[in-house]
């Protein structure tokens, strides 16, 4: 498993592995939305926490089509059904690895880029919170939907239309907390439905994922 | 314990393509799978390592023992010849990887990335896995493809080492290995499947 995971990390991180394609979206997404929306200071700080979750979703669904269509066309895939390691740990592993390379740059970049969109204070706190308990949920369903779609040739758009519902609670409790606190009032509630989202994906996912792998693989 | 299959039929998207197989295969012994394109050995050899469930029949004492190689070796260009076999190795909870790459003849090639590989080099480090996983019956698929004479000898002693030291290997090849192994030729078991399917129509 961990040898899994610390190949997961060197392939994204050698040339070629598309680490930072995310982050680079996601920089590129935040800092457009002051030109398009105008020099609106009272606007921008009100939608930040909104655009600031929108756009970490976003970056996050860019890289998932190759979680697990890489190893399915070389074959690495079909390797590790056969080895001695449980397909569901092979996507949580795999989760893991995307969400080292994908999901914490975007909870570390995030603070920096509300700057940009005019953040009231009190909300850079909530915001990281949010995001890095978030954020690991969306690389989960992310790899889920990517197992769903293993076999398909061009699979990313129907992976992102069926990801993208389930998608949907987190992006609402995780952009709702960061908004209460950017308004000074209390993101407990929202914060604790985030962290319990994403504790019920982490728990129920790999094994879905598990299922609809060894399904596609025959 | 030995690898036994019973009057077993394996299907491809819910179409039969062979009925009634069976033999087994001991420790040190190799069967040479032989039969026409599209007869159906590699969706045999996918259900014996574990990839798909059998139609039919029983399949004992594959579980967990089998290394598989299909026509894909499963490298990464990135990595380099090591790192791609320490990786399997780790998979397989093996760390020595100097024997596999000293069977194939891999030993000069170690630090280079798999990215550089001619396609015969990356066949051998395909099959250098194997070595590496250390399980007792090895399923191969078309192994010979892209490798040269001298590769093919290499890859034959290699088996012949794993027999040796009571391995047992299925292997779908339509070359001479030089081994001392059956062969099973799959044609007649396809027949057994067609007449499978007819008989499910004549039944509805």
């Amino acid at each position: 498993m961990r040898a899994l995971f610390v190949r997961d990390l060197t392939l994204a991180l050698r040339a070629g592995g598309g680490f930072g394609l995310g982050l680079a979206f996601f920089l590129i997404v935040v800092v457009l939305v002051p030109f398009s929306v105008g020099p609106a200071p009272d606007l921008l700080a009100r939608s930040a926490p909104g655009v600031l979750w929108l756009g970490a979703l976003l970056a996050c669904l860019l890289s998932l089509d190759r979680l697990l269509a890489v190893d399915f066309e070389d074959g690495a895939l079909d390797l590790l059904a056969t080895s001695p390691l449980p397909l569901e740990g092979v996507v949580a592993v795999k989760a893991a690895a995307h969400w080292v390379t994908t999901g914490l740059p975007l909870v570390l970049a995030a603070p920096v880029l509300g700057v940009l969109l005019n953040l009231a204070p009190e909300g850079y706190g909530v915001l990281v919170v949010s995001l890095a308990l978030g954020t690991p949920a969306l690389s989960m369903i992310g790899a889920f939907g990517a197992a769903l779609t293993v076999g398909i040739k061009r699979g990313g758009l129907l992976m992102s239309l069926l990801v993208l519902p389930l998608y949907v609670p987190t992006l609402i409790f995780g952009a709702e907390a960061a908004r209460r606190a950017a308004q000074g009032l209390d993101a407990t509630t929202p914060l604790l439905f985030v962290a319990g989202i994403t504790a019920g994906v982490l728990a129920l996912m790999p094994f879905a994922a598990g299922a609809v792998l060894r399904v596609n693989l025959r | 314990m030995e690898l036994t299959v019973t009057d077993l039929a394996v299907g491809r998207g819910g179409v039969p393509v062979l009925a009634g197989v069976s033999f087994a295969l001991g420790a040190g012994q190799a069967r040479v799978l032989r039969g026409p394109n599209g007869s159906g050995k590699t969706t045999l050899l996918r259900t014996v390592a574990g990839l798909q469930p059998p139609m039919a029949g029983v399949l004992k004492g594959a579980e967990d023992r089998v290394a598989y190689a299909a026509h894909t070796d499963g490298l990464k260009a990135a990595l380099s010849v090591a790192e791609n076999l320490r990786f399997w190795g780790a998979v397989f909870g093996q760390r020595d990887i100097d024997p596999a790459l000293q069977a194939f003849d891999l030993v000069a090639l170690a630090d280079r990335r798999a990215a550089s590989l001619s396609a015969g080099q990356k066949r051998r480090l395909g099959l250098a896995r194997m070595v590496v996983t250390r399980r007792p019956v090895w399923v191969l698929d078309e192994p010979t493809v892209s490798l040269d004479a001298a590769s093919v000898q290499l890859f034959a002693d290699a088996v012949r080492a794993h027999l040796n030291a009571g391995g047992s290997a299925l292997i779908a090849t339509h070359i001479n290995l030089g081994l001392d192994a059956e062969v099973l030729d799959v044609t007649p078991f396809r027949a057994a499947a067609d007449t499978m399917a007819h008989a499910d129509e004549a039944f509805l």
